[in-house]
């Protein structure tokens, strides 16, 4: 404290202690706080609260337990959001190693570019595209039939094939620039060794960039299974009845149940789902959180 | 015993082929570059090569940076396909064979060791590669060990090696696949001066002590001298000369040679007369003699060249058969085993002809006398310690 006086003066220093702490309690500590809070409560009546049935209970965290179709759907979303990050590593990895090694610094911009347009648009307009492009009538039918690739349409939009490319879609960058952070910093006389070693491509990637890129793809699988646990955009309008997302039940209970209450406890349940799935990460890659933040 | 890719045995038993001092690799093999050119665009970084390296030699490739040597090392090691030509290892043409199933090994300049791997680790991927087991390759990578005078380093990290370990740990990572030939580039230019002497000792005994063939790029003269069989000066892309080391140095065959490799002194002239090896050339300092090497004719422009250690003080007339100048002393940079004394010519018009002073060495054996800046002193050199070589492109200093 005293060396940031020293070095900023007092002003600076006040004003940067105090910047922190507004943003840390006001902003993250307190809503989370409030949040927890409810929902260790039962929902009740404006009278009510503060009186004799306001008490601590743990029913809202039973209550998802209880329901099996809610459990149901908590647990779709863990596999529908492990699988999303499984495909996006499979799509980005390759995309990442292009950009960072092979391709030239012209053609590396150029790329990221073309990547990042699309991220112009807003989220929800991007995906109604793909609802569009999926669409029983859409382009993408109207095209395998024109080329005989199929006979007749596909029902793209019933299950969960669309919610998983609307949402590899949407996490593309989450994942990529993470892995092509990490491997830019990738020796390329490494590659070449290994390569001249004897080595074919699959093991210098196994045994050589895959090793260096870890807390890249650890951080990108991270992002990407947190982003697509917690999108509702994405699921609401590319899903259908049977494939609901867990967001969707947690909208419902704020604005269709108006209870708070439950629905702070089910956004509390799929915080420590992330919380959980930061940390089998970290143990998974063998990375620390300095990794992680680099 | 296993067959490795290359079609030669990987003695991997440990129970003979490492044992004692013996670590030689079988059959390493003569290297050919038939006609190889390399373009990269409009630009030619290598022209028209044609060499042959024999098996087990030391040879060495000298040259400014930007002279196409790497290109070289890496044409031979399969990472660049030659524009034009044929590279052949063993008699078998290279073309289209990868540098994964090339029996070439290649040390890195900055030794590309793998950072998340221990050093028995880095030393037995080869190994790992052509699916030794691990045991052996355990076994394999401690003999080496051995080999470099690291034995005990094995679990060790790459970060936690000094400067000269890693190097001599590259070398072991390389020499573990057992190639026919080991390609260097550079590999000693970023560790002190002390260490560098002492490994240029180190790898011409493990090449020895191997057989192998090694490859060795490099822009220090100092390190091609000593440690090669034979230099390769190139400049531009082109070969200037193959020859042993005392030959580069005494008998240069071109301009760039002559003062690329070591300081020399130039006179440039017209040739006046020509007389079997020799040829005599007007120049600012009169007339010199020296030995026509490259056969230049009378009426060329010519340059002599001669070394600053072949320069000597005289006295009156003594040798009429020298080449004499006289000269003033400008400064003299003593060096402790040896003076340099830089001269300039009498009349300071003739002078500096070819942009350079003159520098005289004298060795200090007692017999160095009391010098005073400005004072006018007769320098000669014998004819046979000149070299005269038709005018060309001079090496930048």
């Amino acid at each position: 404290m005293k060396d940031l006086v020293k070095r900023y003066g007092l002003m600076l220093t006040s004003y940067m202690v105090v910047a922190s702490l507004v943003w840390i309690v006001l902003l993250v500590i307190l809503p989370y706080f409030m949040m927890v809070n409810y929902s260790f409560r039962p929902n009740l009546v404006a009278a009510d609260i503060g009186g004799p049935l306001d008490h601590y209970t743990i029913d809202n965290y039973i209550t998802l337990f209880q329901n099996q179709v809610h459990f149901h759907v908590f647990l779709n979303t863990i596999w529908g959001g492990a699988l999303v990050t499984f495909i996006c590593l499979c799509v980005c990895y390759p995309i990442a190693y292009h950009l960072a090694k092979v391709a030239t610094p012209q053609r590396a911009a150029f790329l990221l570019l073309l990547l990042v347009i699309p991220f112009w648009i807003n989220e929800i307009l991007r995906t109604f595209a793909w609802f569009i492009i999926l669409a029983y009538q859409g382009p993408l039918n109207a095209f395998l039939k024109f080329f005989h690739i199929i006979d007749k349409p596909i029902r793209y939009l019933s299950g969960n094939g669309a919610v998983m490319v609307g949402m590899v879609y949407a996490f593309i960058l989450f994942m990529v620039f993470p892995i092509y952070n990490a491997m830019e910093s990738l020796d390329k006389n490494q590659v070449e060794a290994a390569r001249d070693l004897g080595a074919p491509t699959w093991r210098i990637h196994w045994r050589v960039v895959i090793p260096h890129a870890k807390p890249g793809i650890a951080v990108g699988c991270i992002m990407t299974f947190m982003l697509a646990v917690s999108s509702y955009a994405v699921p609401s309008i590319l899903g259908s009845t049977n494939s609901r997302w867990f967001t969707e039940i947690i909208y419902q209970w704020f604005f269709e149940g108006q209870n708070w209450p439950q629905g702070s406890a089910y956004a509390f349940i799929l915080l420590l789902l992330c919380i959980i799935f930061i940390l089998v990460m970290m143990r998974v890659f063998k990375v620390g959180l300095t990794d992680i933040a680099k | 015993m296993a067959r490795s890719p290359f079609g030669f045995p990987l003695q991997l038993s440990g129970c003979n082929s490492y044992q004692g001092a013996d670590y030689r690799i079988a059959m390493s093999q003569d290297i050919q570059l038939d006609r190889v050119t390399m373009r990269f665009g409009d630009f030619v970084a290598v022209k028209d090569v044609s060499l042959t390296i024999h098996a087990g030699e030391f040879f060495s490739f000298l040259g400014p940076s930007g002279c196409g040597k790497t290109t070289i090392l890496r044409m031979v090691s399969g990472f660049n396909e030659p524009s034009e030509g044929v590279i052949r290892i063993g008699g078998q043409d290279m073309a289209g064979i990868g540098p994964n199933k090339r029996p070439t090994a290649l040390i890195f300049q900055n030794l590309a060791l793998f950072p998340l791997m221990t050093v028995w680790e880095n030393i037995a991927f080869g190994l790992e590669v052509r699916g030794v087991p691990k045991a052996k390759r355990r076994k394999r990578a401690e003999e080496l060990l051995d080999l470099i005078a690291l034995s005990g380093a094995a679990e060790k990290r790459v970060s936690e090696l000094s400067g000269g370990q890693r190097q001599r740990v590259a070398i072991a990572r390389a020499l573990a696949v057992e190639p026919k030939v080991m390609l260097l580039d550079e590999p000693l230019s970023a560790l002190d001066l002390k260490l560098r002497q002492h490994m240029r000792a180190e790898l011409r005994a493990i090449q020895r002590r191997t057989g192998v063939t090694f490859i060795y790029i490099t822009h220090d003269q100092g390190e091609a001298l000593t440690m090669s069989d034979r230099v390769a000066v190139m400049s531009q892309g082109v070969i200037q000369q193959i020859s042993k080391s005392a030959e580069i140095y005494n008998d240069p065959a071109t301009p760039f040679v002559a003062t690329f490799v070591g300081e020399n002194n130039v006179f440039r002239g017209q040739v006046k007369a020509v007389d079997g090896d020799w040829a005599t050339i007007e120049t600012g300092h009169g007339q010199l003699r020296g030995r026509n090497r490259n056969g230049v004719k009378v009426g060329e422009t010519a340059l002599l060249f001669a070394r600053p250690e072949r320069l000597n003080l005289v006295n009156g007339d003594a040798g009429a058969e020298m080449n004499r100048l006289d000269l003033t002393l400008g400064h003299v940079d003593f060096e402790g085993s040896f003076a340099n004394l830089f001269l300039r010519s009498g009349d300071s018009q003739a002078g500096e002809q070819a942009g350079r002073g003159v520098i005289m060495q004298m060795s200090n054996d007692g017999g160095l006398p009391r010098l005073v800046p400005g004072e006018k002193l007769p320098v000669g050199f014998a004819a046979e310690d000149a070299v005269i070589l038709a005018d060309g492109p001079l090496a930048a200093h």
